[in-house]
């Protein structure tokens, strides 16, 4: 009696050994794939989508290349997602906590072959996350009292986390930008008070941080191009054909006479809108939807700037910026806050025309200016810049610091280390292979550098063995190197978050032995 | 017999086209349901117990589940046989009833199936070993009560209930933080429980999860969380003591369902309509104003003009609050919901301590936290965690606590986990087997060792060697006559699931035998399997 077939058609499943290997084999996959990124002297990737155009992108953050990534293997797919969330919980490591989870898999496979139970590597690995972690609580530096301080924390940060992307020669410049930014927002995670504005030509030095605001818009025409002490009105309102909301309503004449009166009742509700918002006493307006001709001459004649079809972020921005609010009706000018800045002008970067909003009331928002040779340069840029950002904004929350560079990976392997002798039982393999796996991130970041791993480690080791230790890879002489004074940083925040996720994910694939795979859902043949 | 005849000697067709059907019959029919029921039981076997392991799903669209949840893994499985998709049901039905154990059901199941066979082999009629189950079920279930256990728990103390909690808890990927999770889910079930009539009703208890932070900032909130911001950017972002209007009309001019047209054919009209519409957007808000509404939510959205007029005149709102929401919301802070604006009246508004927005990471996300509500019995439980898959599977495994809980509430007899129960069980069965005359009693000793599948499955799984420990649990429950011993799973040390303070619901032990011998039951009475061949 065969046994009756259970599942669909193309279903399939797999299972024990078969279903450990298949998911070990994804997920080391993926770790090897984005290894030779991390670390300073990490290699780009280029991406080609398959999509129309094939557009190309070349990126060195883990994030962005596994977003990319057309998977099919689930262990990969739980890597990609930790990594996700990495980027938008803290915004960096989001290499590292792949490669360490990956890591965390390659120790597992060898236990498992050496027919340690899964459970009981998970809850090795679980003593030795929790004893890391205590490692790295233990040797925090927090200086969230010392202002001076903190900022060259804040700076040091920031240089570190550029210095493993494209930014890396200018990282002085765009750290000072980065700190400077972040430090403007008081403490706030809302990096949308930070535009950052693209535009190609100059080169990356010519990036520049603008205490302002500045609209990627140009000013209509006969409006003026300079206005001193401006009052702005920001508004949501349609400025086209102001349509009759009522439902149902529609025009329906028997004469072109009509038509005429109509039309001409029509104007003279535009040109009461517009002489409402004029009454506002206002000379800018800055609106979300369309200006149409008509109203745009009738504000020009009055001398008030109208800019149309700011986006939706803009607006916000705007009204953040100014200090107003985004208004929908006018018939109640004296209580419409209304946003001020000192100067109005249209500036020129490269070949564009931008409007600039400089003195403003709040000081919280401002825009980079991005310069580069060409857009890839640009776009990999916004993301390095946008990494440290959130790094930088993170740390001004949570103020405890590390040093990098591997030093917080030796001290984990070292008190874990510690742990496994002291544990009785097989965990203590597991232990044992935790720490293997945290020392084989100093590892790749050597091997990326081109320098001899092995050596190096070793002495890093030895190093560590010494209490108080500073010791790191010092990637530019080859050496190793006290991270302090180096000023090689790593917030605190973004070690715990890899270290947990990755262990967390190790855990979850470790647990599977079983992959049951539903049969693809057909797709229409549109050939 | 496809093929009859008639008085007259015609053949006539029963069965149409029986070529292009696959037909099995008899003793092939039982045995190929039996082996499949089996099959179905066997991937689930791995996953019982504390150390039982995941799967990982696949979806046809790609999507990855990783999970140990019986109801879960049958219900993805893209199960395309009769009798495999009657287990998928028995552990569904499991789920819907009691919300735990569904894996041990089906692993049940697939133990009396595979003892069912043999019996069939020997030629013992279906239907007998049938009866034969029904009769031991109604032993064991009877047998569960005697050595069941009632414990006492008060809304002051409930350490016994979060045990429980943290029994189910156990088996998941979350038990790395059991505690804390099972605490907050004993928590938010007490919350909305009606101690005094017994109830609880599991719809006021809201799970929401986000990705990012840790298992452990997992937090049980006293109100709602809704996955909106306000609808102006610069509406205050918190308010206290905060009267809320319940809205499922929108802010925009009224559309009649009954079909009309306003023709606009002079300037006069032009003007009318015009100030109409002006006046309407002013009332609307108005309306909302006057009643004393601090904040409004509303199922639809607003436009461009009221959502200014809004912020204008200082009252926050919230657009495209679901509907499940919208309940919950009125649930929680005591307000009506409200279908037009002229039927607003200051007593309809809702109350609400705290309703403040919160954002997370390094995105713009935003939530709306609404809290200290005037009927506090509706409960969020905001489930972080590292990744997708893990929410979701957090947000099973408290699903699982909840209604353990739950059930707690509803019936507090509980017995010994750890196999204990299933062992005790096996024992008073294997007892009465002796005391039945006829064929029935090899039936009812089938069911007994198909009751010791679940302990050897939990003793399997923990790697400890499954008959050997089995034997050795089941003498000591004989020699000491105490039904309190069963596997140590977690190698604590001692047997004694008393000390390990291991245990589960009563009516769920009950409910997992008696459903999975109604199913076997079922299965058993098939004799002829007729389905469509595939092409």
């Amino acid at each position: 009696m065969a046994i009756e077939k259970i599942f669909k058609d193309d279903a399939s499943e797999e299972k024990g050994e078969r279903a450990r290997m298949a998911s070990f084999v994804g997920a080391i996959a993926i770790t090897d794939l984005v290894k030779t990124t991390l670390g300073p002297k990490g290699m780009d990737k280029i991406l080609q989508s398959t999509g129309r155009g094939h557009g190309v992108t070349v990126t060195n953050d883990g994030a962005t290349i596994l977003k990319s990534l057309h998977i099919d293997n689930p262990a990969a797919k739980v890597l990609i997602d930790i990594s996700k969330v990495q980027d938008d919980e803290v915004g960096d490591g989001t290499t590292s906590v792949v490669v360490l989870a990956g890591e965390l898999l390659r120790e597992a496979e060898k236990l498992v072959a050496a027919k340690i139970h899964p459970m009981t590597i998970i809850s090795g690995y679980r003593m030795a996350a929790e004893c890391a972690r205590n490692a790295l609580l233990q040797r925090v530096v927090d200086n969230k009292e010392n202002a001076e301080k903190f900022k060259s924390d804040l700076m040091k940060i920031a240089r570190t986390t550029l210095s493993s992307k494209i930014l890396s020669q200018d990282k002085e410049h765009f750290a000072q930008l980065a700190v400077d930014a972040v430090m403007r927002l008081k403490g706030s995670t809302n990096l949308e008070a930070i535009q950052i504005i693209k535009k190609p030509g100059g080169s990356l030095m010519d990036s520049f941080l603008d205490e302002g605001f500045i609209l990627d818009k140009k000013i209509g025409l006969g409006q003026p191009k300079r206005i001193e002490n401006a009052k702005i009105l920001v508004a949501n309102t349609a400025m086209d054909t102001d349509k009759v909301k009522i439902y149902g309503a529609r025009v329906r004449v028997d004469s072109m006479s009509k038509v005429a009166e109509i039309e001409g009742a029509e104007k003279e509700k535009m040109r009461e809108k517009v002489q409402k918002i004029i009454a506002h006493g206002i000379n800018c307006f800055v609106n979300r939807q369309l200006i149409y001709n008509f109203p745009e001459e009738l504000f020009a004649d009055a001398g008030v700037l109208a800019i149309e079809h700011a986006d939706f972020d803009g607006i916000e921005r705007l009204a953040l910026v100014t200090g107003g609010e985004i208004a929908s009706t006018f018939d109640n000018p004296e209580s419409v806050k209304i946003g001020h800045c000192k100067l109005i002008e249209e500036i020129m970067i490269g070949e564009d025309k931008l409007i600039h909003f400089s003195g403003v009331e709040m000081g919280q928002a401002c825009t980079i200016v991005l310069r580069g040779a060409s857009h890839h340069v640009l776009d990999e840029a916004e993301r390095s810049l946008h990494d440290a950002l959130c790094v930088l904004s993170q740390t001004v929350n949570d103020t405890r610091v590390l040093l990098g560079g591997g030093w917080p990976e030796m001290v984990m392997a070292k008190e874990v280390d510690e742990l496994a002798r002291k544990t009785p039982g097989k965990k203590s393999h597991a232990i044992e292979a935790f720490s293997r796996a945290l020392v084989a991130i100093p590892t790749i970041i050597a091997d990326n550098a081109g320098l001899d791993s092995a050596d190096l480690v070793a002495q890093l080791r030895a190093a560590h063995h010494k209490e108080g230790c500073n010791a790191g890879i010092d990637v530019i002489s080859g050496s190793v190197g006290d991270m302090a004074e180096l000023g090689i940083s790593e917030s605190f925040k973004v070690k715990q978050a890899v270290l947990l996720s990755a262990t967390e994910a190790a855990e979850m694939i470790l647990r599977v032995d079983e992959i049951i795979t539903c049969a693809p859902r057909q797709r229409e043949d549109r050939m | 017999m496809a093929l009859a005849f008639d008085e007259y000697g015609r053949p006539f067709i029963i069965l149409k086209e029986q070529d292009q059907k696959t037909r099995l019959r008899g003793i092939e029919a039982q045995k190929a349901n039996i082996s499949a029921g089996k099959a179905v039981a066997r991937i689930l076997r791995t996953s019982l117990g504390p150390k039982g392991m995941d799967k990982i799903l696949q979806s046809p669209d790609g999507d990855v589940t990783i999970t140990n949840d019986g109801a879960t893994i049958l219900e993805q499985m893209d199960v395309d046989n009769q009798i495999a998709k009657l287990m998928v049901e028995l552990s569904r039905s499991q789920d819907y009833e009691i919300g735990d154990g569904t894996t041990g059901v089906v692993v049940m199941a697939g133990a009396l199936l595979e003892q069912a066979e043999r019996l069939l082999e020997r030629g013992i009629h279906p239907i007998r070993v049938a009866e034969g189950y029904e009769m031991a079920s109604r032993i064991a279930v009877e047998h569960l009560e005697h050595i069941s256990k009632k414990f006492d728990f008060e809304a002051t103390n409930i350490e016994p209930l979060v045990q429980t909690c943290m029994t189910t808890l156990s088996s998941k990927i979350v038990n790395r933080c059991k505690r804390h999770l099972a605490e907050i889910s004993v928590k938010a079930v007490l919350s909305v429980a009606d101690l005094d009539r017994k109830d609880v009703n599991l719809d006021m208890i809201k799970v929401e999860g986000k990705v990012g932070g840790k298992l452990e900032d997992t937090e049980l909130i006293y109100g709602i969380t809704v996955d909106k911001d306000m609808s102006h950017p610069q509406m205050p972002k918190q308010i206290e003591d905060a009267k809320i209007a319940i809205l499922t009309c929108p802010f925009e001019p009224p559309k009649p369902k009954t079909k009309h047209k306003v023709d606009i054919d002079t300037v006069e009209k032009f003007q009318t309509l015009r100030l109409q519409e002006q006046k309407y957007f002013d009332d609307m808000v108005q309306k909302c104003k006057d009643v004393g509404a601090t904040l409004v939510i509303c199922q639809w959205g607003f436009d461009d003009e009221a959502n200014h007029l809004l912020m204008h005149r200082n009252l926050p709102a919230v657009r495209w609050v679901g509907g499940v929401e919208l309940e919950l919301i009125a649930i929680a802070t005591g307000g009506r919901i409200v279908p037009r604006f002229q039927e607003l009246t200051p007593e309809k508004l809702g109350r609400a301590g705290l309703v403040r927005e919160k954002s997370f990471g390094t995105t713009k996300d935003k939530m709306l936290y609404i809290e200290h509500c005037a009927n506090s019995r509706a409960v969020t439980i905001f489930i972080r965690g590292g990744n997708k898959m893990m929410i979701e599977e957090t947000k099973r495994s408290i699903h699982d606590a909840l209604c353990v809980a739950r059930n707690l509430i509803r019936n507090n007899s509980i017995v010994y986990g750890g196999g204990s129960a299933e062992i005790s069980c096996s024992i008073a069965v294997e007892a009465a087997a002796d005391k039945y005359p006829g064929v029935e009693q090899y039936a009812i000793r089938a069911f007994a060792d198909a009751l010791d599948s679940v302990p050897m499955a939990l003793a399997e799984n923990s790697g400890l060697q499954p008959i050997e420990t089995l034997s050795a649990v089941k003498s000591q429950q004989i020699k000491e006559n105490n039904p309190h011993y069963g596997i140590d799973c977690n190698d604590v040390g001692t047997n004694d699931m008393r000390q390990q303070d291991v245990f589960e619901t009563l009516i769920g032990k009950q409910q997992q035998i008696l459903l999975a011998t109604q199913v076997v039951k079922m299965i058993l009475k098939i004799d002829d399997v007729i389905s469509p061949s595939d092409y």
